[in-house]
C-alpha cells in the first residue's frame, strides 16, 4: 500500500482530475484539476500551494553535527550561519553524486536535512567517532511548499514574519501553529517551506488556503512543478540523473562538475567523502555538462509545416532522453523538457559533451514529427531560463 | 547634426514594438506620446484607490509568440494568464458554457443540443485549418495584386500557391467565410441559439456591422488566430493589465536603447521636399530624424500629422473613405464582492473566463439594428471579465474589478455624446447585467464609463475605433490602409506607418509594429 501524507484528508477532497503519482512510497497529486494549466500560472503570478512532505528529512544533532554533514556533503556545512539554508548534493568515495538535497541550520549543534532518497544508513555508517545523534524526521514532520508572487503576503497575513532572505530560515507562529519556515523551494521564484508538526498539518493547510484565497492561491500537483523547475534550470534526480547507487555502470553515474554543481563543491575542506576523485577531476575539465537548450521555434514549425501541420506541442513536461545532435555526432542528450507557458519556449535540460557546451552552440534534437524522427535546431543557452529578480528580492 | 535615425510617432504597442525591432537593429530610436503614460489603448490605470484597470484593451488576444521570445517580454514582466471559459447565461434563467476541458464542454453543449456538441469538434478543426491557411498572411507584407513589378508577382505566386495548396474543399471554405455573415455560417454548423450568438460574437466586436452583416465570418476567424496557438496561448490576460504588455515592451525597448518621451505630443511631422525629416511637438520644439514612423490611426496621422497639401489627391480621398465608425464602448466597475449570477450561483471558475452577454443572434442584431440608426443598444451585447478572479493584484484582496466591453455604443449617436447620455449607457449596461447577476447593484462601489468619444479624446483612436479602423474586408490585407500603400510605407519618402490601421490589424497583436519594423530595415 502506498502511505497518504498528513495532508491527505484535503488534497484527496480537491482533486478533481484524480490523477495521482507515487512519490517516495506516497502518493501525491499529479495535478488537482483537470488540467495542471492555472496551477502552472498560480506559481508564476499569484501562489501555488504544494504538499512536499514525501521528501526525506533527517535531524541531526550533537556537538559533532557540523563536521559530520561537512564530511557527507560537498559545501562547507561548518561555515553556515544558524538560520542558514544550503543546497548540496552529496557524492561517494569516487565522487559520484549519491543524491541532492537541503540541509538547513537550526542552532549551533541542531541540522535538518532533506534527500529525495532514503540516507539513514549513509548517515548513519559516516557517523562513526562523530558526537552525534541521527533521527529520520520523514514523517514526524510535515512539509508544504507555498510558492509565488503571493506567497509573502500570504504569510504575512497569517503571522508576524521577519523579513527572511534567499536561503534562510526562522522559527515563526502562524495562526498559532509553530512553524519553521524556509526561503526555498524548487520553482525558482519567489517562495516559501514550511515545516510543521504532522499532528498540526490540517490546521495549517485549512490557514494557508483561508488567507490565501484573495491572493489567488492554487494548491498544485506534480505536474505544475516540473514545468516550473525546468524553467528555473533545476535537475531531478532519477530524471535528470542516476544517483550511483542505482547506476549499472559507471557511465551512468555523474560527477557534481558533470551536473553543473561545480560550485557547491568545497574542495577547501580537508576531508569530505569523494575530496580526492573530486579534486582530481577539478584539475581537468569535466567530460560532460548540464545545460539548457532551446529549441528554434521557426525549426520546428517548419518541420511540422512539411507535413501539413501546425506545431504541436507537449502538454505536459516530458522525462525522456532525448538525443542531441552537432552535425553527424551525437553531442549529448536532453532528459526533460517541454513548452514554457511563459517565456513561450520550447526549452530543455541536457546533458552535453564539454566541447559543445557553450552557450550560442547550435546543435540539433531529435523530434518526432508525425511517426518520423526529425532534428530540429537548438541552441545551448544559459540556464536559469527564467529567473525574476522577486527570488532573491 | 541628426540626432535619431527614426522617431516613432505615439507609444502605443505596436509604436512600441517597432522601436525595440528598430533599436535591437541599432538604430537611434526616439518614440514620442502625447500622453502622460505610454501604452496607448493597452494601459493599466489605478482608477480609484486599490482597483485597477485595463481602461480600454482588456485581453491580450493575438500578440505575436515570436515578439514574445524576440524582445524576451517575460524578463520585462509579460505574464499572459489563461482566459479558461466562457459563460453565456439565457433569459430563462439557464447557461452555456464553453470550457476548456475538452470533455467538461462537451458534456456542457450536449445539454443544449447533442448534434451541437458533436459538430463542435468538427467546427473546430475546420476553424483551425482555416485559420493556418490565413495564418501566414499575418506573418508577410501583403502582395499588390495590381503591380507587376517582379517583386510583387513574386508574392502573389507565392500566395497563389498557398491557396491551391489548401485544396477545393478548404478553399470553398474559405471563400464562403470571406463572403459570408458569421450568423449565417454558423447556422450551417450549429442550432444552438446561444452558441451561435456567442460565437458570432467575435465576429463583430469593434465594428459597426451585425452579425448578419456580410463579411463578418472572416472577422470571426481573425479573432480565432490567436486560438491556433491552441497550447502557446497566446490568447489571455495579462498579469498586471493591459497596461503591462506596453510596460513590458517599453522596457524592452528601451533595453535596446531606445528614448521613450511621455507628454510629448507632435502636432505635425516636418516635411521638406516631399521627405518626412522630423517632427514639431505641439510646444514648437523641432526634433529631426531621417525617418518618422506613425503609430496613430491613418486619418490622423495624413490628415492631421501630415496634412493634405503634402500628399496626392487619390491618396487623401482614400483615406478619407477609410472608415472607422467605433461602435464599442467600456464600463470599467469597482466592486466589493464579486458578482453572483443566478444562472451559476457561487464563485466557480466561471468567473474566472469570459462571461458574455449573448443570449441569441436575434438579441445582437436587434442590438444592432437601433446603433445603425444612431442609438445605443437598449439590449446590448457584452463581453466581460474580472481580472482580480484571474489576477488578485488588480483589487484590494477580496474586492473585485470588473471590466464590460459594451456594444454598441456607435459613435455617430443622433445628438452626439453627451455626459448625460454616458451615464445613461453606463445605466443600461448595470440594469442589463443585473437581470443576470442581481447582487451587482449593490456591489458596485465605482464606475468609469468610456464611450467612443472618449477613446477619441483620450487615447485618440478617431472616431473611437479599437482598431484604427474597421476590420471589415474591404479594408483588409492588400487594402489596409489604402490600396497600393499597405506596405507600412507612404506617398511620402521617410515616412511610415506602424499602426493596427495597417495590415492585419488591431488587437493587442504587435504584428503591424513587427513588421514595419522589418520592413524598415529591410529598406535599409
Amino acid at each position: 500500500m502506498l502511505k497518504a501524507t498528513p495532508f491527505h484528508e484535503r488534497t484527496a477532497a480537491l482533486c478533481l482530475s484524480h490523477a495521482w503519482r507515487r512519490w517516495a512510497g506516497y502518493i501525491v497529486a499529479s495535478s488537482y484539476e483537470l488540467s495542471h494549466e492555472r496551477e502552472y500560472h498560480a506559481i508564476r503570478a499569484a501562489a501555488a500551494l504544494f504538499d512536499v512532505s514525501p521528501l526525506y528529512k533527517y535531524r541531526i544533532r550533537g556537538k559533532d553535527a557540523a563536521r559530520l554533514l561537512d564530511h557527507v556533503v560537498t559545501r562547507d556545512v561548518q561555515a553556515m550561519k544558524v538560520g542558514q539554508v544550503a543546497y548540496t548534493p552529496w557524492c561517494d568515495a569516487a565522487g559520484k553524486v549519491l543524491d541532492d538535497g537541503t540541509i538547513a541550520r537550526l542552532d549551533e549543534t541542531t541540522f535538518r536535512m532533506t534527500a529525495a532518497e532514503p540516507n539513514l544508513r549513509w548517515l548513519q555508517d559516516n557517523a562513526a567517532g562523530f558526537d552525534t545523534t541521527i533521527r529520520d524526521v520523514s514523517t514526524s514532520i510535515a512539509a508544504l511548499s507555498l510558492q509565488g508572487p503571493a506567497s509573502r503576503s500570504i504569510l504575512e497575513r497569517l503571522g508576524e514574519l521577519s523579513p527572511l532572505k534567499y536561503f534562510r530560515l526562522a522559527e515563526a507562529t502562524l495562526s498559532g501553529i509553530p512553524v519553521s519556515i524556509s526561503r526555498t523551494g524548487y520553482t525558482g521564484d519567489l517562495g516559501y517551506e514550511l515545516w510543521v508538526d504532522s499532528n498540526q498539518a490540517l490546521p495549517l493547510w485549512d490557514a494557508l488556503m483561508e488567507a490565501g484565497t484573495p491572493h489567488g492561491i492554487v494548491p498544485a500537483g506534480m505536474l505544475a512543478l516540473d514545468v516550473a523547475r525546468i524553467e528555473a534550470g533545476l535537475m531531478l534526480i532519477d530524471v535528470d540523473y542516476v544517483p550511483a547507487r542505482k547506476a549499472l555502470i559507471e557511465s551512468q553515474t555523474s560527477s557534481p562538475y558533470e551536473l553543473d554543481l561545480g560550485w557547491a563543491v568545497n574542495l577547501k575542506k580537508e576531508r569530505f567523502i569523494g575530496r580526492q576523485a573530486l579534486a582530481a577531476e577539478a584539475g581537468r575539465a569535466p567530460q560532460w555538462q548540464f545545460v539548457g537548450i532551446e529549441i528554434e521555434w521557426s525549426s520546428l514549425e517548419r518541420l511540422y509545416a512539411e507535413v501539413g501541420l501546425a506545431t504541436r506541442l507537449p502538454a505536459a513536461a516530458w522525462r525522456t532522453s532525448v538525443p542531441i545532435y552537432a552535425g553527424n555526432q551525437q553531442a549529448g542528450y536532453a532528459t526533460s523538457g517541454g513548452w514554457s507557458p511563459l517565456l513561450k519556449k520550447y526549452i530543455a535540460l541536457a546533458h552535453l559533451q564539454a566541447r559543445w557546451a557553450a552557450p550560442g552552440t547550435q546543435l540539433e534534437i531529435e523530434i518526432t514529427v508525425e511517426h518520423r524522427r526529425k532534428r530540429a535546431a537548438a541552441r545551448v543557452v544559459k540556464k536559469p531560463f527564467f529567473d525574476p529578480e522577486r527570488k532573491r528580492a | 547634426m541628426l540626432r535619431y535615425d527614426v522617431i516613432v510617432v505615439g507609444g502605443g504597442h505596436n509604436g512600441l514594438v517597432c522601436a525595440a525591432y528598430l533599436a535591437r537593429a541599432g538604430r537611434k530610436v526616439l518614440v514620442l506620446e502625447r500622453r502622460e503614460r505610454i501604452g496607448g489603448a493597452a494601459v493599466t490605470e489605478e482608477l480609484f484607490p486599490g482597483f485597477r484597470f485595463s481602461v480600454f484593451s482588456y485581453v491580450v488576444s493575438l500578440l505575436r509568440p515570436e515578439i514574445i521570445r524576440d524582445l524576451e517580454l517575460p524578463r520585462h514582466g509579460l505574464h499572459i494568464l489563461p482566459l479558461e471559459s466562457t459563460l453565456t447565461p439565457l433569459e430563462n434563467g439557464d447557461y452555456l458554457g464553453q470550457w476548456n476541458d475538452h470533455d467538461h464542454n462537451r458534456r456542457e453543449l450536449a445539454r443544449h443540443s447533442v448534434r451541437d456538441a458533436e459538430a463542435y469538434d468538427e467546427f473546430g478543426l475546420m476553424l483551425h485549418q482555416m485559420a493556418r491557411a490565413v495564418k501566414p498572411l499575418l506573418a508577410m507584407a501583403p502582395p499588390d495584386p495590381t503591380s507587376l513589378s517582379l517583386g510583387e508577382l513574386f508574392g502573389m505566386k507565392r500566395l497563389a500557391e498557398h491557396f491551391q495548396g489548401l485544396g477545393a474543399r478548404r478553399f470553398n471554405t474559405l471563400t464562403k467565410l470571406l463572403t459570408m455573415s458569421s450568423a449565417d455560417f454558423l447556422d450551417e454548423w450549429f442550432e444552438t441559439e446561444a452558441l451561435k450568438a456567442t460565437k458570432s460574437a467575435s465576429g463583430i466586436i469593434g465594428t459597426l456591422l451585425g452579425p448578419r452583416s456580410p463579411g463578418t465570418a472572416y472577422v470571426l476567424l481573425h479573432h480565432y488566430m490567436g486560438e491556433l496557438d491552441g497550447v502557446f496561448r497566446a490568447w489571455g490576460f495579462a498579469k498586471g493589465g493591459n497596461g503591462s504588455v506596453s510596460a513590458a515592451i517599453a522596457g524592452a525597448a528601451q533595453a535596446a536603447g531606445a528614448e521613450i518621451r511621455t507628454s510629448a505630443p507632435v502636432s505635425k511631422v516636418l516635411i521638406r521636399g516631399s521627405k518626412a525629416r522630423g517632427v514639431v511637438l505641439e510646444d514648437g520644439e523641432e526634433i529631426r530624424a531621417k525617418l518618422v514612423v506613425s503609430g496613430a490611426d491613418p486619418r490622423r496621422t495624413f490628415l492631421q500629422l501630415v496634412g493634405e497639401e503634402h500628399l496626392p489627391d487619390a491618396f487623401v480621398d482614400a483615406i478619407k473613405r477609410f472608415r472607422f465608425r467605433g461602435a464599442s464602448a467600456k464600463v470599467n466597475l469597482a466592486l466589493g464582492e464579486a458578482p453572483d449570477f443566478t444562472c451559476l450561483p457561487g464563485r466557480g471558475a466561471h468567473l474566472r473566463g469570459a462571461i458574455s452577454i449573448s443570449p441569441s443572434v436575434a438579441y445582437l442584431e436587434r442590438a444592432y439594428d437601433e446603433a445603425k440608426y444612431g442609438e445605443v443598444s437598449r439590449h446590448p451585447y457584452m463581453d466581460i471579465v474580472i481580472p482580480s478572479m484571474i489576477d488578485p493584484s488588480m483589487a484590494p484582496p477580496g474586492k473585485h474589478v470588473m471590466s464590460i466591453f459594451v456594444q454598441y455604443a456607435p459613435y455617430h449617436v443622433n445628438g452626439g455624446w453627451t455626459d448625460a447620455r454616458r451615464e445613461a449607457l453606463g445605466d443600461t449596461v448595470v440594469e442589463t447585467l443585473s437581470q443576470y447577476a442581481p447582487n451587482l447593484k449593490n456591489a458596485i462601489l465605482h464606475r468609469q464609463v468610456v464611450t467612443p468619444a472618449d477613446i477619441e479624446r483620450i487615447v485618440g483612436l478617431t472616431e473611437g475605433n479599437i482598431f484604427q479602423g474597421e476590420l471589415s474586408l474591404q479594408q483588409m490585407f492588400f487594402l489596409r490602409p489604402v490600396p497600393a500603400w499597405a506596405k507600412y510605407r507612404t506617398p511620402l519618402s521617410g515616412l511610415y506607418q506602424c499602426g493596427a490601421g495597417t495590415h492585419p490589424g488591431g488587437g493587442v497583436m504587435g504584428a503591424s509594429g513587427r513588421n514595419a519594423a522589418l520592413q524598415i530595415l529591410g529598406a535599409a
